[in-house]
């Protein structure tokens, strides 16, 4: 059995769906980026200045793509596995001869494919408005690969016990969208009391984020080492959870 | 893998299935399918047929018992018996939203087929099941009988020595079901084990050679389809008469007189069609055409599972005295 051959078709499968509606998946990032540059980088951020050293514009570009990315590579793992429990196609693979980290990772695989594509979507959306600099391409790269694995992991958790659409939306809503706001993409979170700045690092997505405006900027509010070490955790633990659940066929097998 | 097995497509002993909430839907079956086998599962709905393909396949999970295809044992070399598998089930389970080629050059994938393969048997199967002109179109488009083909050349794409198909004509019209009797026959000729469940008994009779009935968990028949048949004691044909205004009677032969051109018999072992045909050529009676009355398959099954119902109300409750 060639896995790499099963590999590929689940990749090309998740990748042909999310460009097949392309309007629901690419377009909407763009048009949200584009809002927020407006908003909050043209009209309120030309009154608060600097931040970081740099002005606020080039200051929130790294959080912005990488919200994108961190929503996108979510949202099409969570999307994609539930609706192929809820049509039952996930027994294609089901009865197949896949090994369960071939189907867990070519479900990550396209999340993280979606969600960096999104990300260069939105980068160069954000060429329209800012002068991107970059100070580490390979923080960039190793920061957004992990972050999009890191939540295509989540997303595929979340879909293992959806029962319903509604539980793919609650964790994004309630979850992620908070983590996200309060993970340091509009703001450095040196600027919060130090009781706020504890809390903060107990969000995973501040050392995300900061890693990624490490590579563009070359400024974190946290350590870079400490910051992989945290998405590396997060990492193994997910996917050690992804892969209990897929063997003992939790929401799968009867 | 022992020599024994490579006979059989399927060997499944003491295989029992308890859900969650106590529902039993299987107590301890056994049954083995040869290779090159036409084999019908035959049940009543609730009866434990889709949760036995269900844990051959992988998809339910046993509570105990041993399941083994062609001599690979699902506990401990799931992956090589999973690889000899086709299946076809009952409810359509595709992406409803992609395309037919899609879903068949992937499926193959999981096999580890490769693209270039992949396409030429898609075209091959989706040109013989009479779906090529549909290929570039997205599933939920096709009509209920083209999306039951399309889950056929779906589990062919990996080309199985064993095909499971779960009511594979479930709502299909007569031209259409014919038409898949006849592939399936073909794919039979060429070597695969078919095992085939379906609520048309007539299809079963037609094309299986063995057969298996469960009720309630449990095989109340397995035996092959000849032997089934030659317990009939009674089998009754419909006669299509040439003759006007004549009274028709037949002596030693029940018989009923429909209308005016057509006469029901029933012949028991001992008599012969020859009487039926003496007596009414005596009476200046040409018979035109003549077919079986009813499927001759259902009065069995309909008496096994009325045998079964009626042992289970003799059996005394353990621990009561009558």
């Amino acid at each position: 059995m060639n896995n790499s051959i099963a590999l590929k078709s689940i990749l090309t499968k998740e990748t042909q769906r999310f460009l097949r509606i392309w309007v629901q998946t690419l377009v909407p990032p763009a048009i949200t980026i584009s809002l927020y540059f407006v908003i909050f980088g043209s009209l309120i951020g030309s009154r608060i200045g600097e931040m970081g050293g740099f002005d606020y514009m080039s200051f929130i570009v790294p959080g912005l793509i990488m919200m994108s990315v961190i929503t996108n590579s979510y949202s099409n793992v969570a999307s994609s596995f539930f609706s192929a429990k809820w049509q039952r196609n996930i027994e294609e693979m089901l009865v197949a001869p896949v090994p369960n980290w071939v189907i867990v990772a070519g479900y990550v695989g396209g999340g993280m494919t979606r969600g960096m594509l999104v990300g260069l979507i939105v980068t160069l959306v954000s060429l329209f408005f800012v002068d991107i600099q970059i100070h580490n391409i390979w923080v960039i790269i190793a920061t957004v690969s992990l972050t999009s694995a890191t939540f295509a992991l989540g997303g595929l958790i979340n879909a293992i016990f959806a029962n319903s659409f509604d539980d793919i939306s609650i964790i994004p809503t309630f979850v992620l969208t908070p983590l996200t706001y309060l993970g340091g993409v509009f703001y450095s979170i040196s600027l919060l009391p130090d009781f706020w700045q504890g809390v903060s690092q107990i969000n995973p997505i501040v050392y995300m984020v900061n890693a990624f405006r490490y590579g563009f900027l070359g400024i974190s509010d946290v350590s870079i080492t400490t910051a992989f070490t945290v998405i590396g955790f997060f990492i193994v633990t997910l996917f050690i959870i992804a892969m209990t659940l897929i063997s003992k066929g939790i929401g799968l097998r009867s | 893998m022992t020599n024994a097995s490579e006979t059989y497509a399927l060997q499944i002993s003491s295989l029992a299935k308890t859900y969650k909430g106590g529902f039993q839907a299987l107590k301890g079956i056994n049954l083995s399918v040869k290779q090159g086998d036409f084999f019908a599962l035959l049940g009543p709905n609730g009866a434990g047929k889709s949760t036995t393909i269900g844990v051959i396949t992988s998809l339910v999970n046993k509570t105990q018992g041993q399941v083994k295809v062609h001599g690979y044992d699902i506990d401990t070399d799931l992956e090589k018996a999973k690889s000899f598998i086709g299946l076809v089930p009952q409810e359509f389970n595709f992406n409803q939203f992609e395309p037919l080629m899609n879903i068949l050059v992937n499926q193959a994938g999981y096999y580890g087929v490769t693209r270039k393969v992949a396409i030429e048997r898609a075209e091959k199967y989706l040109k013989q099941l009479e779906l090529w002109e549909k290929r570039n179109v997205a599933a939920r488009t096709l009509s209920g009988g083209m999306k039951r083909r399309l889950m056929i050349a779906r589990a062919l794409m990996h080309e199985p020595k064993m095909l499971i198909l779960d009511e594979p004509t479930a709502g299909v019209d007569i031209e259409v079901r014919r038409g898949m009797w006849d592939f399936l026959r073909a794919l039979n000729n060429e070597g695969i084990t078919i095992i085939l469940t379906t609520h048309y008994l007539e299809e079963a009779e037609m094309l299986c050679r063995n057969i298996a009935i469960i009720d309630g968990g449990e095989i109340v028949e397995n035996t092959s389809m000849k032997a089934l048949l030659s317990q009939l004691d009674i089998e009754t044909f419909v006669l299509d008469l040439d003759c006007k205004d004549k009274q028709i009677e037949l002596e030693n032969i029940e018989h009923r007189v429909i209308d005016d051109h057509t006469l029901e018999v029933d012949l028991s072992r001992k008599q012969t069609l020859n009487q039926v045909f003496e007596q009414l050529s005596n009476q200046g009676v040409g018979v035109l055409s003549m077919r079986n009355k009813s499927n001759r398959l259902e009065a069995l099954f309909v008496s096994r599972i009325a045998n079964k119902k009626s042992n289970n109300k003799t059996k005394k409750p353990a621990g009561v005295e009558v």
